[in-house]
């Protein structure tokens, strides 16, 4: 981990609080990922009417969600394709992100 | 900030000012702090603008300039055609990005950009400088392609509708006005184009329009491609299935001319065609400020970047993104891409000028919903990841595809969709 990702990564913790994969994962990558999510799920993961906010969500029960999308378990209009773009460590990682946020 | 350029944007920041263009936020005033000027307020500028400020905290001064009073959604304007929505429920005002973000919303259009210098000439006269600029100008229209679009009034008679805004009220109007029994002819130009499905929405909605007030018209599709490029099946099946009779389907029809007065169309290898309302999508390229600024270096049309940043191949400190770039391979020029394409280079911009090194492992997402009629729709999902060996965005297996089937849900997900990323872009 270069300078940049430690002082990014301790900044960011204080946000993310007790997210075990922050070692691992470059917070600033994570946050840019889980903002590709906010177009339909809310900037901030504040949504509008129509679709689920996620901010302040179980991290457990949503990458459950996430996972059994997608392994097909669980059925989907189009959330089956979204989860297969990501490997399960980033869908431990977002789902880190998005239950810190204040709902 | 060095402090020729501080000097360069406290002069700009006062012309402004006196134009009474400078929103009364105290931390975008002339306080020092990077510069960003963003050029176009579509869904890839209006983001980018919106993500900057907010993942600088603030610490970034965000200068957006946009020719519309308010933000007109291409998404969701077949429907206004169609007839069951309103140029009302498409308009979404600037406001928030000025009142929450702090962003200097500028009604006023870039004329010239210099480069070396780094500033912006507006077509009001002033001129802004800049640290780093994001260039969001959409597309343009290669009217060269169509000598006859060039005569007096043909342009006005013969309207493309695919920008929204007065061009969507106009051919609503000649929809209407249009006889029962006459014919809508809709022309789609070879790919790529800004928003692959969309002519075929079109046609959809034109269709439902026709089967509820004048049942014996007929909706003629004149595609310039082989086949339908995006949803295939299930736009044919909805021609089939709900409008029997009244779409017709040509591939291969490549217009290369257009006689407004007779509203003809001539092809490539084709007879021509006569039409009561003609619908021209002209070929399209990078927006006019992107060609004219020497960065649209892929045949001259489209403008090639890093994907890591969206800098502009053929210039420093200039960021391109939306339907202007180049695209990776099987990414559309989308309305939902050109929003993923705003905050990868938000972050990108935010790194760079605070002295860190960019993300490099951005993936994002396309969602695209068509409405087929007034409630139902479908989708066309995809994940595309940066790949460090091709320096290019590729889609992850698996994580394309579309829908079985149109259904209600799907509509209700579709505007559940538009509200969001009306949200996530302006508010």
């Amino acid at each position: 981990m270069n300078r940049w990702n430690k002082i990014a990564a301790a900044g960011l913790l204080a946000t993310l609080g007790g997210w075990a994969s922050a070692q691992a994962m470059d917070p600033m990558q994570v946050r840019g990922w889980a903002s590709t999510c906010a177009t339909c799920h809310g900037t901030a993961g504040i949504a509008q009417p129509g679709m689920e906010s996620l901010a302040g969500v179980n991290k457990d029960e949503m990458l459950k969600k996430m996972l059994d999308f997608k392994t097909g378990k669980r059925p989907a209009t189009l959330m089956h394709l979204h989860t297969k773009g990501y490997s399960e460590e980033q869908l431990q990682a977002l789902a880190a992100y998005f239950a810190a946020l204040k709902r | 900030m060095k402090r020729r350029q501080l000097i360069q944007v406290a002069g700009a920041g006062s012309v402004l000012g006196a134009m009474g263009m400078i929103t009364g936020c105290a931390t975008s005033g002339g306080s020092g702090g990077p510069h960003v000027v963003v050029v176009g307020g579509g869904y890839g500028g209006a983001t980018a603008a919106k993500y900057i400020r907010l993942w600088s905290e603030q610490s970034i001064r965000v200068t957006l300039v946009e020719p519309s009073a308010a933000f007109i959604s291409c998404p969701i304007s077949n429907l206004v055609l169609g007839g069951t929505k309103t140029m009302a429920d498409i308009t979404i005002s600037y406001d928030n990005l000025a009142k929450r973000h702090g962003v200097n919303v500028v009604r006023d259009m870039v004329t010239s950009i210099d480069a070396d210098k780094r500033t912006v000439k507006l077509a009001s006269g002033g001129e802004l400088s800049y640290d780093r600029l994001v260039l969001s100008p959409g597309v343009d229209f290669m009217w060269e392609t169509l000598p006859g679009m060039s005569k007096p009034g043909a342009q006005d008679k013969v309207l493309h509708a695919w920008k929204a805004g007065p061009q969507t009220v106009a051919l609503r109007k000649q929809l209407e006005a249009m006889p029962d029994g006459g014919v809508y002819a809709l022309s789609i130009p070879l790919a790529p184009y800004r928003c692959p499905p969309g002519p075929y929405e079109r046609a959809c909605q034109v269709a439902s329009y026709f089967a509820k007030a004048k049942p014996k018209s007929k909706v003629l599709i004149l595609d310039a491609n082989d086949d339908v490029t995006s949803k295939g099946p299930l736009f044919k099946k909805a021609w089939a299935d709900r409008y029997k009779g009244m779409v017709e389907y040509r591939p291969k029809h490549n217009v290369v001319d257009v006689d407004a007065a007779t509203n003809t169309l001539k092809f490539e290898f084709n007879d021509d065609v006569k039409a009561a309302v003609l619908n021209v999508l002209p070929a399209m390229r990078a927006g006019d400020i992107a060609v004219k600024t020497g960065l649209a270096t892929a045949n001259k049309r489209w403008c090639e970047i890093d994907f890591l940043t969206h800098e502009a191949k053929a210039a420093k400190n200039i960021h391109v993104l939306g339907d202007s770039i180049q695209v990776a391979p099987l990414m559309p020029k989308s309305g939902h891409m050109a929003n993923q394409h705003g905050k990868t280079c938000a972050a990108a911009v935010v790194a760079l000028l605070t002295g860190k090194p960019p993300n490099t492992l951005p993936i994002y997402n396309n969602t695209c919903y068509s409405f087929v009629s007034a409630d139902e729709a479908v989708h066309v999902a995809s994940v595309h990841r940066y790949d460090a060996a091709q320096k290019t965005m590729l889609t992850v297996p698996g994580s394309t595809g579309v829908s079985k089937a149109a259904n209600e849900l799907e509509g209700g997900y579709a505007m559940g969709w538009a509200r969001n990323i009306w949200a996530d872009t302006l508010a």
